[in-house]
């Protein structure tokens, strides 16, 4: 291989090998520039937006058959669902009365006690255009992108809970990390006693995980968690997820405590993007000076 | 199918224009919506095609044209840049190594010889993925199997393209 190498005649240039360093080298340069930095952000829009016709027309048979599927639909399919709408109108307007009055009065009282108000949020109806297809990941793309006002940090639901959270924007596209995801966490409270705790996404089985709670924790199976909107990103009160099974290991600190989402984080196909977040005042930073332990421990060794 | 390699040599000259139709269907077969177990299941399309010109034409399609398909499976994937970039260019590497194998192997045997480098393709981007996430989807190694089991109709398909038409003047 070396000989006929050192003796060509036609000009190739680099041998493989140096083209693989070469290139290896690229792109472990861009990894890690990603990784580290965001400064991609702008190549990686251009190149979506080119690839953003291709992925359209990729869906395009799968968005026909829904279309044709619900063109077919039967007559008494349609009034058995319209009977069981209107059913389910009723109990809801009940509810809603009594809603409306709890509204008036719940903030009639906050504003006796002068404290946030707790608003009700504009939605913006989007449409799933593109599942993920990386086995590793669970992401969707839906698509209302920066055009429709779409930011990052953007919380999207189904009409039961929340489903996930947008963590990157396209122009026209936008990608909803789900809350399943192995990299993501929502700040929760169980709804029965309302203990606040963090949930995070277990990766590839599409459940969650509780970590970190004590074995002695109060939480039951069949408890309801709901967002305890402590971090500002999530709105208070929409449910998460429901506990599963609970293991209490006494060898362990910690229980483990599955849960599975409220929301169809796997099912539907039109979600609501959650917009328009009152944002909570700055975080104070701890300098070190007037944190908590120090300057006891300076003024004890001072006396 | 053992005197492929003699039909070789009555093959058309491949365009540009073929070789990126190819891998632009491959793209496009990569992006459809698969969910579930066929997600596990699904073949790197993109692998496939770019390991066939790899060793048939490993001077057209080399590592810089595998880099750069790369670049644009990683925006449509959202994953990280570089990540696909880095595994389709050790496919490629291999690719070229094998060229000169592949010419002595009938498809069989040929597909026994690709299993590797795709293998290899998997590992590259799941240990990426591993370093940067800490775990590894078992089931993903999966698809490269199945890949290789679609070597041979890949290879197939793409040959019965490159034949020459018969001229219905001539006759």
């Amino acid at each position: 291989m070396e000989e006929t190498q050192s003796f060509r005649f036609f000009n190739r240039g680099p041998s493989p090998a140096v083209r693989l360093v070469f290139f290896s080298l690229l792109s472990l340069l861009l990894l890690f520039v990603d990784v580290r930095y965001r400064y991609l952000e702008s190549a990686r829009t251009v190149l979506s937006i080119l690839a953003y016709p291709f992925q359209r027309v990729i869906a395009l048979p799968g968005v026909l058959w829904q279309q044709s599927d619900s063109f077919l639909t039967l007559q008494g399919n349609l009034l058995r669902d319209n009977a069981r709408i209107h059913q389910q109108l009723t109990v809801d307007a009940v509810q809603l009365q009594q809603l409306q009055v709890l509204q008036a009065e719940n903030q009639h009282l906050r504003d006796l006690l002068a404290l946030q108000q707790r608003a009700t949020f504009p939605t913006q109806p989007a449409e799933i255009v593109y599942v993920e297809h990386d086995i590793f990941k669970r992401k969707l793309f839906l698509d209302k992108g920066s055009q429709a006002n779409v930011q990052m940090g953007q919380v999207v639901m189904d009409d039961i809970g929340v489903v996930g959270q947008v963590t990157r924007v396209y122009p026209w596209l936008s990608e909803v990390t789900l809350i399943t995801d192995k990299d993501h966490s929502v700040p929760v409270q169980v709804l029965r006693n309302g203990l606040r705790t963090v949930v995070f996404g277990s990766g590839d089985t599409g459940d969650l995980m509780l970590r970190y709670m004590p074995n002695s924790a109060d939480i039951q199976e069949k408890d309801i968690l709901v967002t305890s909107g402590i971090d500002g990103t999530y709105p208070p009160g929409l449910p998460v997820a429901k506990v599963g099974r609970i293991e209490r290991d006494p060898a362990y600190p910690f229980a483990r405590i599955q849960c599975s989402p409220m929301a169809g984080v796997n099912r539907h196909r039109q979600l609501l993007i959650l917009s328009g977040l009152p944002k909570l005042p700055e975080r104070p930073e701890a300098t070190p000076e007037n944190g908590a332990d120090q300057p006891k421990r300076g003024r004890k060794r001072k006396s | 199918m053992n005197n492929f390699p003699k039909d070789q040599e009555f093959l058309l000259p491949a365009s540009n224009a073929f070789v990126f139709l190819s891998l632009l269907v491959a793209l496009l077969l990569n992006w459809l919506p698969w969910q579930g177990i066929f997600l596990a299941l699904r073949p790197d399309f993109v692998a496939l095609t770019l390991l066939y010109w790899c060793t048939h034409k490993p001077f057209r399609v080399g590592i810089g044209m595998a880099w750069m398909v790369g670049i644009i499976a990683d925006v449509a994937d959202a994953s990280l840049f570089g990540q696909h970039a880095l595994a389709y260019s050790v496919l490629a590497f291999g690719g070229i190594v094998l060229n000169r194998r592949m010419q002595m192997f009938d498809l069989r045997q040929q597909s026994l010889q690709v299993f590797p480098v795709l293998l290899m393709t998997y590992v590259t981007y799941a240990l990426v993925h591993w370093q940067l996430h800490g775990y590894i989807a078992w089931s993903y190694f999966l698809g490269s199997v199945v890949s290789a089991m679609l070597w041979i109709p890949l290879t197939l398909m793409l040959q019965v393209i490159r034949l020459p038409r018969s001229d219905p003047d001539n006759l």
